[in-house]
């Protein structure tokens, strides 16, 4: 996605089914009521388009049997999954099932996919959060320094990095800081969420959560949760340095504009130092903006992940789809791609919501 | 043309000024010079080993033994391979510089094709509105919050079923990229078709009685396309990047059937733990050089044509009229949250462009 050079601001952000302003009336809870309502037909088209694009190819089970069986055995157990009939009744049966929250088995393990989602949910909802705070801790400090800059050659070297980070592919920064820190230095491991032992005592609590953050500091023992601090650094920090550049721009803009505004030229001229500008005045608005890209940013993170998971090892919805469209599991494939495109629907509304929430001029 | 009118006209710009790129390189000045030269190096770098691949690479980018024998694997650099040999017994050097044809490759299916029929779509839906126009809207905008790499991979399963031909990685690469662009043309230019068909002189041409396809292709398109080269350029980075990962996840192009920079990487995940970096490096390096070039051309460009990002005396006083920039979504500075006025706006300059400091 081509977010890097685009500065969206609190006015106008057309993200996904947002209403177009029409009038200036209506509430909070009407623009509530609204926005979670455009929800549903974003889900409903993604589903549509997912379900027949997959099947322009023809149905799962040839995909993953295909060649290996016999026709007669195939029919068989295309019959079996239901896969003979008009594909319009699949379909529907389809959108039943997504209504109920069923997503359909894997092939290959034969479990449900919702289960699927229950076990690698946690590392990747994990790594997101922890990419979102390296983005979080480089890129709004450096946009704040571009922009008291602006226009001198510390700014230009911010605003090339920023570039640059955008530019080097997450898989490719990831494979890099992994020979340096890990194969080269050895100072953080190469691959995992954990080290064998810390895993072994974090399974054996008994009420685990997946979230080994939360784990590891439910043993007690600080030193399983150095290994899992240890572990998150390089693929945090490979995800997190892309959408760090974009912070790193959405804050240098923002606090730009706002530092010309009426009321900063106001506090100038009562002598207000340029630095405590900034710091009193200019930065809160500016982050306004950062709260509505945060929802556009999650799609792109997630697209992120899949890359950064595969890069370490790091066993999340990423690394196991990676694993089903090797063993051309689509079914569990289709399944995991439309339950991300839910989470991403869902994430979006509730990140439009905080932001209306914090600024009322986003209601409309 | 009388005599009279020929003096009023502004002086005809020198060949020079008018070449795009040159013009821009011309008004540029200091840092924003470096950035656009280096930029164009990398770019110059990235088209000319493309054009000529054949010329430079040392070998074939599926060959794996010459008259000497075979090439071994996992060789270190050495002189007979600068780069080193991968995992599969090719060269790493040759490989590279074959990519760049593939990525060029992609680049210009993606970008053509999502280019036409965004831009089609965007001018019917924004002049002629309806319910076809409401349905794109949505759909759109359903596809846009969708994370592109998933779309992708969706896409490469149902065009190549995920292994492929030269062709096949290239036209699912494609094809996945065109479905995530398309909807980001649309919206630019149906945004500016809405706002370009409310214009006095549309309505003067209905007045006298142009037909509706002239009124769109005349008047419309050609005021609605000053954002394209700023979104071409991000969608070309784009583009590569997504060829990259798609190759890097499993859905790259076969060795045999063309060389795949994501592909190449794909293999070098596990040289990397063994300490081998000449597989993963140099590849990655060459993405980093497409992409980076791209963008930074792209990036110069936007800047100097909007005086308010960089306001330099000889930018202003060469770039003339201002052309706002927005790109999905939201628009380069269309507001921060003080809105957009008070951003270094006209009153900073003086009559003759030059910056006043207040």
């Amino acid at each position: 996605m081509s977010t890097l050079d685009t500065v969206p601001s609190t006015e106008d952000l057309p993200a996904a089914g947002r209403p177009k302003p029409k009038s200036s009336g209506g509430g909070f809870g009407r623009y509530l009521l609204v926005r979670f309502l455009l929800i549903f037909p974003t889900i409903f088209i993604l589903v549509t388009l997912v379900f027949f694009l997959m099947r322009t190819t023809g149905d799962p089970i040839t995909a993953a049997q295909g060649g290996r069986l016999g026709p007669e055995a195939l029919a068989e157990l295309r019959a079996a999954a239901g896969y003979d009939r008009p594909i319009i009744v699949q379909f529907l049966e389809y959108l039943g099932q997504i209504v109920t929250l069923n997503f359909g088995d894997t092939l290959t393990t034969n479990r449900p996919v919702v289960e699927v989602l229950a076990t690698y949910g946690p590392a990747t909802f994990e790594l997101v959060f922890y990419s979102l705070i390296v983005a979080f801790v480089v890129g709004i400090p450096l946009g704040l320094f571009a922009a008291y800059y602006r226009d001198k050659p510390q700014d230009a070297v911010f605003r090339v990095l920023a570039i640059y980070w955008y530019a080097v592919p997450i898989f490719f920064a990831g494979l890099i800081l992994k020979l340096i820190f890990s194969v080269w230095l050895k100072w953080l491991p190469v691959a995992g969420r954990a080290s064998v032992g810390a895993e072994l005592q974090m399974q054996a609590l008994p009420n685990k959560t997946g979230f080994y953050t939360i784990d590891a500091l439910m043993t007690g023992n600080p030193a399983v949760l150095g290994d899992v601090l240890a572990h998150v650094v390089l693929p945090a920090t490979a995800l997190g340095l892309l959408t760090a550049g974009i912070f790193l721009r959405l804050v240098r803009t923002n606090v730009i504009g706002t530092l010309a505004t009426d009321y900063v030229d106001a506090a100038r001229s009562r002598g207000v130092h340029e630095y405590r500008l900034l710091r009193k005045h200019a930065y809160r608005p500016a982050l306004i903006p950062i709260i509505t890209v945060i929802g556009l940013q999650i799609a792109l993170l997630l697209s992120g992940a899949v890359l950064t998971e595969t890069t370490f090892e790091w066993k999340g919805l990423g690394f196991i789809l990676v694993e089903f469209i090797e063993s051309r599991d689509y079914v569990a494939v289709q399944g995991i791609v439309v339950l991300l495109a839910i989470i991403v629907a869902l994430t979006n509304f509730i990140v439009d919501i905080i932001a209306a929430f914090i600024d009322p001029r986003v209601r409309y | 043309m009388t005599a009279a009118s020929v003096t009023q006209a502004p002086p005809r710009r020198r060949l020079r000024d008018r070449l795009p790129v040159l013009h821009q390189l011309r008004q540029s000045v200091g840092l924003q010079r470096g950035m656009l030269v280096a930029g164009l190096i990398m770019l110059g770098v990235f088209i000319l080993c493309a054009i000529f691949a054949p010329l430079i690479a040392p070998y074939g980018f599926a060959q794996r033994a010459d008259a000497s024998g075979s090439f071994g694997t996992q060789q270190p650099p050495s002189p007979e391979h600068l780069f080193g040999t991968t995992v599969g017994g090719y060269d790493v050097l040759s490989r590279v510089v074959f990519g760049s044809q593939t990525a060029i490759l992609v680049v210009i299916v993606a970008v053509t094709l999502s280019l036409f029929i965004g831009v089609a779509l965007g001018l019917y839906g924004g002049y002629f509105g309806g319910w076809l126009d409401k349905v794109m809207v949505v759909v759109f905008d359903a596809i846009y919050a969708f994370p592109s790499l998933l779309l992708a991979i969706v896409l490469s399963i149902v065009i190549s079923g995920g292994q492929s031909s030269l062709w096949g990685g290239v036209l699912a690469a494609g094809g996945s990229i065109i479905v995530v662009f398309i909807p980001q043309y649309f919206r630019v230019i149906r945004a500016e078709t809405v706002r370009i068909k409310a214009e006095p002189f549309v309505e003067s041409a209905k007045v006298l009685g142009a037909s509706s396809t002239r009124i769109v292709f005349k008047h419309v398109f050609r005021n609605a396309t000053r954002t394209l080269p700023l979104i071409i350029t991000l969608n070309s980075a784009e583009a590569i990047l997504t060829l990259a990962g798609l190759g890097y996840i499993g859905f790259g192009i076969e060795p045999t059937a063309a060389a795949d920079w994501g592909y190449d990487l794909n293999k070098a995940q596990s040289d990397v733990t063994s300490g081998i970096w000449w597989t993963a490096l140099y590849p990655g390096l060459a993405i980093v050089i497409a992409v980076l070039g791209i963008m930074l051309v792209g990036e110069s460009l936007n800047d100097l044509a909007d005086p308010r990002l960089r306001a330099r005396r000889r930018v202003s006083q060469a770039s003339g009229q201002v052309a706002e920039t927005s790109v999905v979504p939201g628009g380069t500075l269309t507001a921060g949250p003080g809105g957009i006025d008070g951003l270094e706006d006209g009153e900073t300059f003086d009559e003759h462009g030059i910056e006043v400091k207040r």
